[in-house]
Order: structure tokens, then sequence, then C-alpha cells
């Protein structure tokens, strides 16, 4: 969370110096993600689903795919939009109401990642040019918080988008037309996949958990695709990363996001 | 919510419902007692197709401070929709009818609660809605009471809560989501079956007065099978599973 109590201070100096002697507060390595359990189409009444728990951390996503109005400069492309909220039951601190800059900043992020990886084709996603298009909607819940949002909320939307069903419209009467029962799925051409690294003193880690969050002076969230290109890039927190550091980190993040995709997709056929 | 059919049979002479129910027999409910690692209470429950996730917190320090009362605690309650629980996507602002269901659930789970011996704090009750098929409220308020208890918030009792209603000219228990929208009422019912007080009582719909007596009555009865799956929830929390 944004605030950082006393015992995260003394967690901190504990974090610090276990890091010093080459171990993390949980015993993974530096470059180890935490369990990732995944439970595809968890909301069967959504058009795609899946619920993510990355070590502690919780993440339900629902995709709802509906016809919609293009953009007035994008009529032949059809609509992809990821958000992301953190529930007042994840943790104790958040409150209701308008979005903090942090959360909003996560439902960026993660949309940004999916969308610049051009995971979803949306040009396939058109009813009628310039009049109607198809909306794909793919919103994260957080329900239980331990640091990472980003990856959690990443995998928990690209499984449910990777399981989505489409329904078919055509265009009639100048309007969209629901064709009963023909379900396809979305037109994916490649699987992105985040890996947020964290900088606790002057060492990098893998997915951070809610204590190693809370110590880092800096992070960075990259997100790769199938190919194993970078695809969006997010630096975050107060202090910098050397050069030498954010090449390592994009090399680090091809490595591990190659590990967690086949995670991704061994989801994805679960359900099929 | 859609999904309406207008050739469907809501009861057929054998007296089965659209759903394969009959008339007195409630959705498949499932309870599990806490779940969710951060708060002080929690509970999920699956009723029929309703999936619904509570959160408690509390007592604790009220933000704004101007809220608190130094007679007593008080019990806040926010009812929430996902955008993917219905048909078409819900914005994810509050709506005017989620900010009624969470007062009359407040207001439903307040005598239930021993908020008077935390004077100066707030129990936050967080519901959030994962997938919503009518009955929402009821569903709600049942996981809402598991969860206070979870807490380990001192309670009179628990509130069990589920919908009667009529349909096709005949007083059921538990309205599923079509019966909502086609059916001819819908009484959504919370009582606590050791204090026997109804705190919660809502209709839509037109009923005799003899009907009214009839639908009261079938609901506190299925308020009391709700109450064996909470109070069996809690169990297998804190006692284990029978045959563990």
């Amino acid at each position: 969370m944004a605030s950082k109590t006393v015992l995260d201070e003394l967690k901190r100096t504990q974090i610090l110096e276990l890091l010093e002697q080459g171990k993390r507060i949980d015993g993974r390595a530096f470059d180890e993600v935490r369990e990732l359990v995944i439970e595809a189409n968890a909301i069967p009444k959504a058009n795609g689903s899946a619920r993510v728990r990355l070590g502690d951390t919780e993440v339900i996503c629902g995709v709802k795919i509906q016809p919609d109005r293009p953009f007035p400069d994008t009529g032949d492309r059809g609509l992809f939009i990821c958000t992301a909220e953190l529930l007042p039951l994840s943790h104790p601190t958040v409150e209701t109401g308008p979005p903090q800059p942090h959360v909003i900043e996560l439902a960026r992020v993660v949309d940004r990642g999916i969308r610049e990886s051009h995971m979803i084709d949306v040009s396939e996603l058109v009813i009628k040019k310039d009049k109607s298009v198809i909306g794909v909607f793919a919103d994260n819940v957080v329900v239980d918080y331990d640091g990472n949002l980003f990856d959690a909320c990443s995998y928990a939307a690209t499984v449910a988008l990777l399981t989505s069903k489409t329904p078919t419209w055509n265009w009639v009467d100048e309007k969209p037309a629901l064709v009963e029962g023909d379900l396809t799925p979305l037109p994916v051409s490649t699987i992105p996949v985040s890996v947020t690294m964290a900088k606790i003193g002057n060492h990098i880690v893998v997915d951070p958990n809610g204590d190693e969050w809370a110590s880092m002076s800096a992070r960075v969230t990259i997100t790769t695709d199938s190919d194993g290109n970078i695809c969006a890039l997010q630096k975050g927190g107060s202090d910098g990363f050397t050069l030498d550091e954010m090449v390592q980190c994009g090399e680090t993040s091809i490595r591990v996001g190659k590990q967690i995709r086949e995670k991704l997709k061994a989801a994805q056929e679960g359900v099929q | 919510m859609g999904g309406r059919d207008a050739t469907m049979v809501l009861l057929d002479e054998n007296g089965i419902r659209c759903d394969g129910r009959k008339i007195d027999e409630p959705r498949r409910i499932m309870i599990r007692a806490g779940g969710l690692k951060n708060a002080d209470g929690s509970a999920y429950i699956e009723f029929g197709d309703n999936k619904i996730l509570v959160g408690v917190f509390g007592p604790r320090d009220v933000h704004p401070k101007h809220m608190s009362n130094t007679d007593t605690g008080i019990l806040r309650v926010r009812y929430h929709m996902e955008p993917f629980s219905v048909g078409e996507r819900k914005n994810p602002a509050p709506s005017r009818r989620e900010i009624e269901i969470s007062k009359v659930i407040k207001e439903a789970l307040e005598p239930a609660v021993m908020l008077e011996k935390f004077p100066r704090t707030a129990v936050d009750v967080f519901i959030e809605v994962l997938q919503a098929d009518g009955g929402t409220r009821c569903a709600a308020l049942s996981a809402a009471s598991v969860a206070l208890a979870d807490a380990g918030i001192p309670m009179r009792d628990m509130v069990a809560a589920i919908a009667s209603g009529k349909v096709a000219d005949t007083i059921i228990l538990d309205v599923n989501n079509e019966e909502d929208q086609a059916g001819q009422a819908d009484m959504p019912v919370g009582y606590m079956p050791n204090l026997k007080k109804i705190t919660l009582l809502q209709l839509d719909g037109v009923l005799t007065s003899e009907e009214y007596k009839k639908c009261v009555t079938v609901g506190v009865e299925g308020c009391k099978l709700v109450y064996e799956i909470q109070k069996q929830a809690l169990n297998d929390k804190y006692f284990g599973k029978k045959g563990d």
C-alpha cells in the first residue's frame, strides 16, 4: 500500500540485511515468482474470466463483450479497455471513493501492456465501419493484497481474454443484431506477460510481495510478447536505475515472462 | 440481467418451476467462512448462480471522525456489483439501487451486532457481487452475517435471508432471476431465527392479505434452512469439516 507503517520500517531493515546475504524474506530466489494459481472461467456468466492468486495477492478479472460506438477517428477498429480496481475488502487501508493515483496508474499500466502487445486484433472487431464496433472490457478487481498488483492483474486479464467467447452481431436495420449461439474466441495474436521487478538497496527482485513492495525504492514493470519482444514498460518509485540494471531487467523480463506464458497457456487449455 | 424468455413456463402442471425446483425448494447454497487474508473476517457464498464475496474490518477507528458516536460503534455496509457480474457491463460507480441495498442490509444487520460494546469505532462490511442471478441482497446478507461472526464480533444472532414470492398465482420460496422478472411478487426476507425477529423485509408485487401472510411465513421458514448452512460454514472453519 501507499502508506508505510512502523512495522514496514523494521521489516525493511530485515529485508535489506537478508538481501545482502543473497536471501529473500520468503526464501525465494531473486528471479523467482511466487506460486501462481489460475482458475479460468471463474465467472461463467461473463464472456471470459479468471481468478488469479499470485502468492497472497488475489485478483478476479471478468471480460464483457458488447456492441459499442467506435471512437470518431478509429471507425475501423473495435474497442479494448482494461480497468483495475482495489476493492475495499482487499486491505484495511483501501477506501471507497474515487480511485487514488496509484490505482489509476495500475489500471493504465495493465491496459497498456496488453494493448501495446496487440494481443487483441481490434481490426477484426468491427460490425459496421464508423457506426458500430465490438467493445471488449476487461475489468480487474483486487480482492486480497500482498504486493505486485501489476502482474496479478495482467495475468488475470490475459487469461480472461484468452478464454473469452465473442458473440456475433450482424448489421440489420441500422443497428447491431445478435446472432444467437454463434460464439467464437477473440482474435488473439500474441500472449503478453508483464514482469515487475523491485529495487531494494542495490538488489533487484522479481515479483515483490507486500513487504518487499513497501520496502522498495524503485520498480519497473516490463511486458513482453510471445516473440520475446518488449512491448511496454513502466518505471515507478522515487529512486533510479542504472543503465546496466535496466538492461538486466529487460533480459530478466523476457526469461521469466517465458515461464509465466506457459502457465497462462496451460490455464487456457485447461478450459478447452 | 436479461435472458427473459416470453415463452418460458414459470410453473408447470406438476408444480415444477422453470429451473426444475419444487415450489418450496431453495437453490443450491454453499457458504465458506474465511478465505481472505487481509480482512478481519470474510465469507463467500454461492447461492444458485450468485457468487458473492464479503469482507469485514473492525471494530476500528472511524474515518471521517465526525461519523463516530461516543455511545456506540457504528456499522457501515457497502454493497457493490462488479462490472462483469451482470448481463450488460455495469458501470463500476455505485448506482442508486446499490446505495439503497447497502442501507437495507446495514439496517438488517444492526440488530444482530453488539455495536454498543465498541463506542467510537466502526465495523465495515464490504459486499462484492461477482456474479448476480436474482436474490443478491439476501445472499449478501446471509454471507455478511457469517463474515461478521468470522471476524469475532460479538453478535446476538446471525441474520439469515432468502426471498419468497408469487409466481403463476403460487407462493414460492427463493425467487430466481427469471421469476423475479416475470413473476407476480418478490419478497426478500431477513430473519434472526434465535431471536425470532424479521430484520429485512421488502416487497414488490401485489399480494392479497392471505397471500401476504403465507409469503412471509414461507420466507421465514426458508431463512431457517439458510441459517443451518451458515452455522455449518462456521463449524467447518473452526471445528473442522464433518468426518475430518
